[in-house]
């Protein structure tokens, strides 16, 4: 089961899952995730090696897919 | 999470943050080494004068002794004072309520391994091991510990949202880390540079175990 999480004031909230099988639900999960990259926020996947990676579209087969805010300089 | 993600998902070179501050070089190891030398040098070049003047005054004129203390205490608080502000970026944020605290937390380990895990539960803090160097993050900064152990650079930088919980606000910096190192170095501000010793004297206590980990990988 794959996840599309955003990190806000809750702690995180999980917006959509989606598995293989279930192509309904992975469409409901790139409207929701297109919806929170015009509000201003980042997708981030993670990469086998342990880095990450921006991204502008959902992975089909992302186990984990996290919306974070921009960082600046304080 | 285990699963690669193809280029043709849309994925970005860098960090998208990098275009706020398009004036800057990009951090790579030699822009490092010189802002470190640069940093000394300028400690130096505060600090000296008021040294030179504190024997000048001693030496020609005793009576002005009490003036020679007061600009050595000066010249030896100045390097402090900057010191304090490199530990100043690992400082801990006001908590959210517990709820959120714990939800982050949450996430937040399933991104750690199990040694990076219990150093955040003892010092609140989270080491990120990367090409220029180890890293530590706090909620609001992080320290980049080069290789060699000589040197620290300490960076304010922070997820733009103010009502996020802890772990959030270190899972921001983490990702964004995780993405591109040298933008990310690009995007913060540099509030000190200098010997891990000057950073340790000046962190909590508690967050010492942090800088030690660091410098001992």
């Amino acid at each position: 089961m794959s996840r599309l999480i955003r990190l806000d004031e809750t702690g995180h909230t999980t917006l959509a899952e989606w598995s293989m099988e279930d192509r309904a639900a992975f469409e409901d999960a790139v409207v929701a995730f297109r919806a929170e990259l015009d509000r201003g926020y980042f997708g981030i996947a993670s990469l086998p090696d342990g880095r990450a990676e921006q991204i502008r579209e959902l992975p089909f087969d992302a186990p984990t897919v996290i919306l974070r805010r921009p960082i600046a300089g304080g | 999470m285990s699963t690669a993600v193809p280029a043709a998902y849309g994925a970005l070179e860098g960090l998208p943050e990098r275009e706020t501050v398009h004036w800057r070089r990009r951090v790579d190891a030699r822009s490092l080494r010189r802002r470190g030398r640069w940093w000394t040098a300028t400690t130096v070049a505060h600090t000296v004068p008021f040294i030179c003047a504190a024997i000048a005054l001693g030496v020609l004129e005793p009576v002005t002794i009490p003036v020679s203390l007061a600009l050595l205490a000066h010249a030896w608080a100045i390097p402090e004072l900057y010191a304090a502000r490199g530990a100043n970026v690992l400082r801990p944020r006001r908590a959210a309520g517990a709820g959120p605290e714990r939800r982050a937390l949450l996430l937040l380990g399933d991104l750690i391994d199990d040694r990076a895990r219990t150093l955040h539960a003892a010092t609140g803090l989270v080491l990120e091991r990367g090409e220029l160097g180890t890293w530590i993050l706090g909620e609001a900064g992080a320290v980049l510990v080069r290789p060699d152990g000589r040197r620290v650079f300490c960076y304010c930088v922070k997820a733009s949202a103010s009502d996020l919980p802890a772990g959030d606000r270190i899972a921001h910096l983490l990702l964004a880390l995780r993405v591109n190192e040298r933008d990310f170095a690009t995007v913060a501000n540099l509030a000190f540079s200098g010997a891990p010793w000057r950073l340790r004297r000046r962190l909590r206590p508690g967050q010492r175990g942090a800088l030690r980990a660091a410098l001992a990988r």
